[in-house]
């Protein structure tokens, strides 16, 4: 690896990358929809609720309004937020992920120590043709999972990581 | 013997019976208790019967059942513990239980394991022998086995740590709980003897609460050495040709623990606050197939010892000194410890806030910021004191934890992938967690709070070539972060 060279009051560090590739578009509307879905079942309740004990309790028609406002600005942020994070890539000899948001998280494993490779397919995956693979190693923490992959994108994924993990032997620990 | 623990195991039903009966006088009671004890019996005898077991070249195989038949059978190579207990009613028969391990986890998170129940102990003993020396697969049974290597064994001095585990106190609670819970279901007026009760009630309360106070710590300390004794008497910790360390102990209950070296992939010093007061520590075996979270203290190599004997068998188990346990360790950042006092004090501090609005005494808050504040401002001290990693040249070292501190000594060809989290807080800071992930143990190990780039160094280094590709190297002139 090439260094810089490095001036004199200036100081070298080392980051991580982001990895080469991004996961699907259509990731930001499945996460969106999830949001959409979560938000609703706090707010339409408390929204009935507001409806029916609004003049007994007039502090719930407010704070129906306060927690909806977070309920949307959170399902217009966090998707997109996300969909700037999250990437992949594979090498020779590794999978590299990056995933989260407001806490954000990388992970390598070698292809050496690839144990299962998973494809999943939820329901609301399925309707935006896409797909989350899992690859896991001897390490009962060290799991990756890379959601939201385009599912045509999976399946070579998928393919390409158990013909190379097939190829190195091993018990992978 | 099965038939007597099966026996055993319904004595509590027929105390039952016995007790409250099924209905009609005591003459029936009696015979239908005759009858189910008779079916207990036979059973058991019939169960001993049809169980049989079978070690073969490359399986070991146990079938029982008379009625319902199970049979199963483990592949040799998948086996990676082999432990031998015996209870006192199994050593007055000379018997033995012997739990073969492949330390698989099935769904429920329980290690599978396949249980040869009360065999001879002799037997229990050459079979361990055999299944876990593979070079002794063909080989008479009649060899005597060659010396073995004692790594360390008990000194009685040792005993002065028993009132320091925590586990003794939770085995005391659990006591002291199960005995109230008695008291409870009985239903039994707690009977004032002595009418120390009375006597209690009217005498000040500060004398109460010291004569209790007192009584438990007494209770507690003996409880905690007797714990120790019955658990410890008789350690040896022996390196076994064929690469094999073995604990032997037990007072009442004899237990012998195998595990093969080539599962392991470091070891850990723990020292809980208490132990680390009288400088204590326990050292626990970092293996892969142990089963279960902890595998049920199947790694403890060693019971509460000196700091000092911990590393030392640290360092003799690992074949590696100085022990890597005792290496010198780089601090972290003082940006961690800013998050960890800021971690300890907006808790107590949201909650006098709190106390402040809510309808009680104001010397509630008080009493809470000053009570309060101080420990868990310490506590915060003493783990960012506690951070720490290293690398030596076959170990990454990493030491964390508040109150109980643990350092653990990580092979460094045992780390099978990286994990790099970074909160929000540690984001504005600069700081990561860098966690290595392995086959064995808890799966993963952390270095917590670590400077971004000073912690992408130790991983880069420590698994060679593994993170390269995802590293960038960044000139930052000061003044511009």
């Amino acid at each position: 690896m090439n260094r810089p060279q490095i001036d004199p009051g200036t100081t070298e560090v080392l980051r991580l990358r982001p990895p080469r590739h991004r996961v699907s578009s259509r990731a930001i509307i499945w996460w969106t929809t999830q949001a959409a879905l979560e938000v609703a079942a706090v707010v339409i309740p408390l929204g009935i609720a507001a409806i029916v004990w609004g003049t007994a309790l007039p502090w719930l028609v407010p704070g129906t309004g306060v927690v909806a406002a977070i309920g949307l600005a959170y399902l217009l942020v966090m998707p997109r937020w996300r969909f700037r994070v999250h990437r992949w890539e594979t090498t020779d000899h590794a999978v590299y992920t990056a995933q989260g948001w407001i806490n954000q998280e990388w992970r390598v494993a070698p292809m050496s120590r690839i144990q299962t490779v998973d494809t999943e397919r939820g329901p609301l995956q399925q309707l935006f043709g896409l797909a989350t693979v899992t690859v896991t190693t001897a390490s009962a923490a060290g799991a990756l999972r890379l959601v939201g992959l385009d599912r045509a994108v999976a399946d070579d994924l998928v393919a390409q990581l158990t013909e190379t993990t097939q190829a190195t032997r091993g018990d992978a620990t | 013997m099965t038939p007597l623990r099966l026996l055993g195991g319904f004595l509590p039903v027929i105390a039952v019976v016995l007790i409250i009966g099924i209905g009609g006088d005591f003459g029936s009671r009696v015979y239908g208790l005759l009858a189910g004890v008779l079916f207990v019996l036979i059973a058991g005898t019939l169960r001993w019967f049809t169980t049989r077991y079978r070690i073969d070249s490359d399986r070991v195989e146990l079938r029982s059942g008379l009625l319902f038949r199970s049979a199963r059978s483990i592949p040799r190579d998948r086996i990676r513990t082999v432990d031998v207990t015996a209870g006192l009613v199994h050593r007055i028969f000379r018997l033995s239980v012997l739990k073969i391990g492949t330390g698989e986890r099935s769904d429920g998170g329980e290690s599978r394991e396949l249980t040869l129940d009360a065999i001879a102990a002799s037997e229990a003993d050459r079979v361990r022998q055999r299944l876990l020396d593979p070079s002794g697969a063909g080989r008479d049974h009649e060899t005597v086995a060659p010396a073995a290597e004692v790594l360390a064994a008990l000194r009685w001095s040792w005993l002065r740590f028993a009132p320091l585990t925590v586990s003794s106190l939770v085995a005391l609670g659990a006591v002291g709980g199960a005995f109230a819970q008695l008291v409870n279901d009985v239903g039994a007026e707690a009977v004032d003897v002595g009418k120390v009760g009375q006597r209690l009630t009217t005498a000040p309360l500060w004398l109460g609460v010291t004569v209790l106070t007192v009584v438990i710590l007494l209770v507690a300390l003996v409880g905690s050495v007797l714990v120790f004794i019955e658990a410890w008497w008789g350690f040896r910790l022996v390196r076994e040709p064929g690469g094999t360390l073995r604990i032997r102990r037990g007072l009442l209950t004899t237990r012998s623990v195998s595990l093969e070296e080539r599962r392991l992939r470091g070891v850990a010093v723990v020292e809980s606050l208490l132990l680390r007061a009288g400088r204590g520590a326990r050292t626990v075996a970092v293996a892969t197939g142990l089963g279960g979270h902890q595998g049920h203290g199947r790694g403890n190599l060693l019971p509460p010892a000196p700091t000092t004997e911990a590393h030392r068998v640290s360092g003799v188990v690992l074949a590696e000194m100085p022990s890597p346990t005792s290496t010198l360790l780089h601090r972290h950042p003082r940006a961690a410890l800013r998050r960890r006092l800021v971690r300890a004090a907006v808790p107590v501090l949201a909650t006098a806030v709190a106390l402040w609005f809510a309808p009680v005494p104001a010397w509630a808050m008080w009493l809470t910021l000053v009570l309060l504040l101080p420990v868990t401002v310490l506590l915060a001290v003493d783990a960012y004191r506690n951070l720490g990693h290293a690398l030596t040249s076959h170990y990454l070292v990493t030491r964390h934890g508040a109150g109980i501190r643990a350092t653990v000594a990580l092979q460094r060809s045992g780390v099978i992938g990286w994990t790099v989290s970074q909160s929000l807080f540690q984001r504005r800071l600069d700081l990561v967690t860098v966690t290595a992930t392995t086959a064995a143990g808890h799966g993963a190990y952390a270095i917590i709070d670590v400077s971004t780039s000073a912690g992408l160094a130790v991983a880069r280094q420590a698994v060679p070539e593994l993170l390269d590709p995802f590293l960038q190297h960044e000139v930052v002139v000061p003044g511009t972060h």
